[in-house]
């Protein structure tokens, strides 16, 4: 660590940490509610649980990318942060209103909630991810802006580099299409294709500008590889991003009104989505590949590749698979869609931030990488959870091919519920994956008290 | 990659689409929101249909259900409940207003939203409303959502 306001990262670490966890207890609770219906009803119905399982992710995600730039950023433009005061006042501030918001969701009926935060003077609720109180929402905005302010004063004032900068734009991005969230229609129809602004052009596009900046930042530093050629790496990728992603947008416009030339439009350009994250891993295995050192922090490269991986599957190739207009008319809204966000988000973003928190925490430690007992804990929980999350994948989408097919495709279409029955075995066995997971997440957890022999320089 | 793919090159690629895209994306959304009145059923996008929606946003119906296929996968499709429960905004409203407090043993069940006859109205209008747009090859599927 070159900058002691690097080490304000930590801060952010730890509370996306620990919301990860949160956000899992919740995602067990869920998936248990699959099978069986009552469990925890009336006190915490599924769609309490499932919003404080999306918001956290979404919160702590957040976390994660404000703590990443917070550690990349000072290190990238050579100079401190310029208000490392402004960075902790702000991360009590999100803390807090995070922390309240879920206790909000917990602890009163959503209606209830909806009353107190006098939602009927501008109702933003109620959304899908977007459930937050409009005041949470003007917080999420101040917060956003105050951060992005701190960054981008750091990196105008110092040096600025492909990285920093690309990271920045999908910062801005990131607190610009957020602003969408504050425009409700009574319209259904726009009220959808403008939500889509926040949730794709987040995901499939600003997102990705943010992930390849991170990912491109820890390969420079544990390969050693000259930065020329990883910016170049970096530009084509996040090129491929936008012109694949912008329009790929239509992909969500199928069947919710809008013209029909979005089935095409949708279907040809989110066909080469899986494009950008097929090259990031090339860009990942062929940088490390080249590298010119072996950084001693082995579990963060071994995350930088994950992420790259896991990405193209759970982004790219699961993406694909439900994508082209004449599919998705069966699978929009079953299963597969399921299927596809648990391991698009957890291969894209989870792990680019568990990538930047396995490189920067031990520097910010006083270590150049973590003790060889807690990198074999780290690696350990690295696959527990990567597999874990490929067999929810599977298994999903095994519930989602036999959902389909009853529900919509068959000559003698089943009702939901009837359906939903015949799939418990499936959602049983992802119940099992899902405690994996949960288990691979305290293993990682350990992994960082875990007390054993220093790793050598090599350097 | 290659000595003459230069990074200027691919930094004006990344521009370039980048922008050339975006215009495209606002162009296609100003003739999306033009051509929408043919489809999105705004004729009968009446008071109680609004208030109807506000209801279902502040009991977060969307947490469970999907509507035109977004939301919760945990329970049916309601854009088409209105087809599905025979056209009746009385049966709707009836499905709703006896879901019982406690659940039901082993199974997934609605909460109780103590909805009034009047909320119950403009939910069930707002359900018709929905099930009015004209989506694309009259998606869902088929009417059991």
């Amino acid at each position: 660590m070159k900058y002691e306001s690097q080490g304000i990262a930590k801060l952010y670490f730890i509370a996306a940490i620990a919301l990860f966890v949160g956000q899992i207890l919740f995602g067990v609770t869920m998936g248990l509610q699959y099978v069986m219906g009552d469990f925890l009803f009336p006190e915490i119905p599924f769609n309490v649980a499932r919003m404080v399982h999306t918001n956290l992710l979404i919160v702590w995600l957040l976390f994660g990318f404000m703590g990443s730039a917070y550690f990349l950023v000072p290190e990238e433009a050579e100079r401190e942060l310029y208000s490392p005061m402004l960075a902790k006042v702000m991360f009590w501030i999100f803390l807090a209103a995070g922390a309240l918001t879920i206790l909000g969701y917990l602890l009163v009926p959503y209606a209830r909630l909806a009353e107190l935060t006098m939602n009927d003077l501008l109702p933003t609720m109620g959304r899908e991810f977007l459930e937050q109180p409009t005041i949470t929402k003007i917080g999420i905005v101040i917060v956003a802006l105050a951060f992005i302010f701190n960054i981008g004063m750091t990196i105008l004032q110092g040096r600025k580099t492909v990285i920093n900068l690309v990271l920045l734009t999908g910062l801005v991005g990131l607190a610009v299409f957020f602003l969408f969230s504050f425009y409700n229609p009574d319209n259904l129809v726009l009220d959808k294709y403008f939500w889509w602004f926040v949730v794709h052009l987040w995901v499939e596009g600003v997102w990705e500008l943010i992930m390849a900046s991170l990912l491109a930042y820890v390969l420079i530093k544990v390969t050693g590889v000259d930065r020329e050629v990883i910016e170049k790496w970096l530009y084509i990728i996040i090129a491929m991003a936008l012109i694949s992603g912008l329009i790929g947008t239509g992909h969500h416009f199928f069947w919710i009104g809008a013209p029909d030339y979005w089935q095409w439009l949708g279907s040809i350009f989110s066909a080469l989505e899986p494009i950008p994250f097929f090259m990031m891993t090339l860009f990942a295995f062929n940088v490390v590949n080249q590298r010119r050192r072996d950084h001693p922090n082995k579990a963060a490269v071994l995350w930088a590749l994950g992420t790259a991986v896991m990405a193209f599957l759970g982004a790219g190739v699961w993406g694909f698979l439900h994508t082209l207009a004449p599919v998705n008319f069966y699978t929009h809204g079953t299963q597969i869609t399921a299927a596809h966000g648990h391991m698009a988000f957890y291969g894209a973003y989870v792990m680019v931030v568990l990538t930047m928190i396995s490189y920067s925490m031990p520097l910010m430690r006083g270590q150049k990488a973590a003790n060889e007992t807690a990198q074999k804990i780290e690696i350990k929980s690295f696959w527990t959870m990567t597999l874990s999350m490929v067999a929810i994948t599977l298994l999903l989408t095994g519930a989602g091919i036999m959902q389909v097919y009853l529900q919509r495709y068959s000559s003698d279409p089943l009702p939901f519920m009837v359906v939903q029955d015949k799939l418990a075995t499936f959602y049983w066995l992802r119940e099992v994956a899902g405690l994996a997971f949960l288990s691979g997440l305290f293993m990682y957890i350990y992994s960082f008290f875990a007390k054993g022999k220093e790793v050598e320089d090599v350097e | 990659m290659r000595e003459t793919f230069t990074k200027g090159m691919a930094r004006n690629i990344y521009y370039g689409g980048g922008v050339f895209f975006f215009l495209v994306l606002i162009g296609l959304t100003v003739d999306t929101v033009n051509r929408l009145p043919a489809t999105d059923n705004r004729e009968n996008l009446t008071e109680q249909v609004a208030e109807g929606k506000r209801l279902w946003e502040v009991n977060n119906c969307i947490g469970c259900h999907t509507l035109l296929g977004e939301g919760a996968y945990f329970a049916p499709e309601l854009a088409n409940v209105y087809t599905r429960f025979g056209e009746s905004t009385e049966a709707i409203k009836a499905f709703i207003k006896f879901r019982p407090v406690d659940g039901i043993e082993g199974r997934r069940s609605m909460p109780q939203f103590n909805l009034s006859d009047e909320e119950l109205e403009h939910l069930a209008q707002f359900l018709k409303y929905v099930d009015g747009i004209k989506t694309a090859r009259d998606w869902p599927p088929n009417v059991q959502g």
